[in-house]
């Protein structure tokens, strides 16, 4: 494509929508809508992912071992434990320590009674590995794995947070992936709604360029130009809208409502909107793209 | 040259529009096509301008047959060719000057190019003065003018005019038909599809006559059967 012939196919881009203006204002707030709803639908993911993600860190499985089992074989078991991709990190409680932390809990105040117990640790057998992960929706494969290792009396594991984590996580993921996408078809709908507008307004330039010998390119790149811009311009304004409502609404939540912020630490708007904004935009031009080049499919044959 | 060898077009419902036609126009000449309503004459034109494909037969055209273009080169193949229609078909919205621009800048033209070459188009079609003009503020043989200039600009080998004067009265009828046969002069050649018997008798020169989809005469001097 010659220069002068990409700056036509721009120039008549933007006289398309001109000429249509209703339509093509219908397109951009349904994609504006649609951005939006994602952008709000990303951030509340995000931030409840980064929550979640506090709170997985916390899930941890507990390993006991073998009655008598030497501690220099359950530090190499430690080690092994400590390289599984489930495994984020791994604390060794030896039974020392384990009887030491019992007895700063049961016996405060009541040290002569625990002194009772000197050079006999009732709980001898209590070494153990506290194992945190990386994902808790991996915690059932690596109880498997520590179940089958030889010494390894028994596996404590929290398997209902885990699940009930895991599994909300996925319900919150389905039920807004579901809503985007059906947002984004009514998006498509509409911008190919809009084309075909600008289509039947142009017939007779179309059927003009057609004889006078046109590449089937330039006549068909105005209205992918008309379709991309439409997709630009309904992403970048929810996409600007959402970033100052964003910052607003942490500082707000922040100061009005204290208990909130003690529990939830919102991601800064910077984190958040370096994805939202690439990914919205690209979100918006591939819709406005992929609208317009289906429509022309469809009603322009060149 | 133009060469129609046994071409036969039938649309869907199967009735042949074109019917085993062959003929041949040399490079350079002024050809009248005349006909009733539905004849084929029509179908004629969009057949030399690739908009379809003959059902039976061979169409070649400077050489090329047509049957063998493909769909990418057919942009390419039809800048050979200018168009001019009964109902003008020009752009509401655009002056003389950009409707007549509008055939380079969709061929890619530079618009140093442009600027230098419409106006000259414009001369010769005798509208020069009238270029910020927009159509509706034009008479209908200006306005069959500045469609001649857009055909003409990318300098086509053929002008193929499909009822150039269907909308004119009888004095512009007759200069635009002059203009026609000044661009034949300087060596395009010229196809006009037309009703009008008078300027076909008048102007003398060759005439094929189609009926029903088949050539029933062709003439070489002005002759024309006019009987139905």
């Amino acid at each position: 494509m010659r220069i002068n012939t990409f700056f036509y196919s721009v120039k008549q881009g933007f006289k398309n929508i001109a000429r249509n203006k209703m339509f093509s204002l219908a397109s951009m707030a349904t994609m504006a809508a649609c951005i939006f709803m994602f952008g709000i639908f990303y951030i509340i993911i995000t931030n409840f992912n980064a929550e979640v993600q506090k709170i997985e860190e916390g899930v941890s499985v507990t390993v006991f071992f073998d009655k008598g089992l030497p501690e220099s074989d359950i530090l190499s078991i430690g080690e092994e434990i400590g390289k599984r991709v489930e495994v984020s990190r791994i604390e060794y409680v030896s039974a020392e320590d384990a009887w030491n932390d019992y007895k700063e809990i049961y016996f405060e105040g009541k040290e002569e009674l625990a002194a009772g117990f000197a050079g006999d640790n009732p709980l001898a057998n209590s070494a153990n590995y506290q194992i945190y992960l990386n994902d808790v929706s991996m915690q059932s494969s690596l109880v498997t794995y520590l179940e089958s290792l030889p010494g390894v009396r028994e596996v404590k594991q929290s398997e209902l947070v885990a699940n009930t984590l895991s599994d909300f996580n996925k319900l919150v993921g389905y039920i807004s992936g579901g809503i985007i996408l059906i947002l984004l078809c009514v998006a498509v709908f509409l911008i190919s709604n809009t084309v075909t507008v600008g289509i039947s307004v142009r017939k007779e330039e179309i059927a003009i360029m057609k004889l006078i010998g046109a590449a089937d390119y330039l006549v068909r790149a105005p209205f992918v130009v008309e379709g991309v811009l439409i997709g630009l311009m309904g992403a970048a304004i929810p996409l600007v809208l959402l970033y100052f409502l964003y910052q607003r609404i942490i500082v707000y939540i922040a100061d009005k409502f204290n208990f909130i912020g003690s529990m939830l630490e919102f991601i800064p708007a910077h984190t958040v909107f370096r994805t939202l904004i690439p990914v919205g935009i690209f979100l918006g031009v591939g819709i406005g793209f992929l609208g317009s080049r289906l429509t022309i499919r469809k009603h322009l044959k060149v | 040259m133009i060469k129609l060898e046994h071409v036969s077009k039938s649309y869907s419902a199967g009735i042949p529009a074109l019917n085993d036609v062959s003929l041949e126009i040399e490079d350079g000449e002024f050809v009248f096509i005349v006909g009733d309503s539905g004849s084929g004459k029509s179908t004629m034109i969009k057949l030399l301008l690739k908009e379809l494909d003959p059902t039976d037969g061979e169409i070649t055209i400077g050489g090329k047959n047509l049957g063998r273009i493909k769909r990418k080169q057919i942009p390419k193949f039809r800048r050979g060719i200018g168009v001019v229609f009964q109902d003008f078909r020009l752009l509401k919205d655009r002056n003389v000057y950009e409707n007549v621009a509008f055939a380079q800048k969709v061929i890619g033209e530079p618009n140093s190019h442009i600027r230098k070459k419409v106006p000259i188009m414009l001369s010769m079609v005798g509208l020069a003065a009238k270029y910020r003009s927009y159509p509706k503020e034009l008479s209908g043989g200006e306005q069959q003018r500045v469609a001649i200039a857009r055909a003409l600009i990318n300098e086509p080998s053929i002008l193929l005019a499909d009822e150039p004067t269907g909308n004119l009265d009888n004095n512009n009828a007759w200069e635009i038909m002059k203009l026609l046969e000044e661009i034949n002069a300087k060596g395009t050649t010229v196809i006009v599809v037309t009703h009008n018997l008078e300027i076909v008798k008048v102007m003398k020169k060759r005439v094929i006559t189609v009926k029903k989809g088949t050539i029933v005469s062709d003439s070489k001097q002005g002759g024309y059967d006019d009987e139905d």
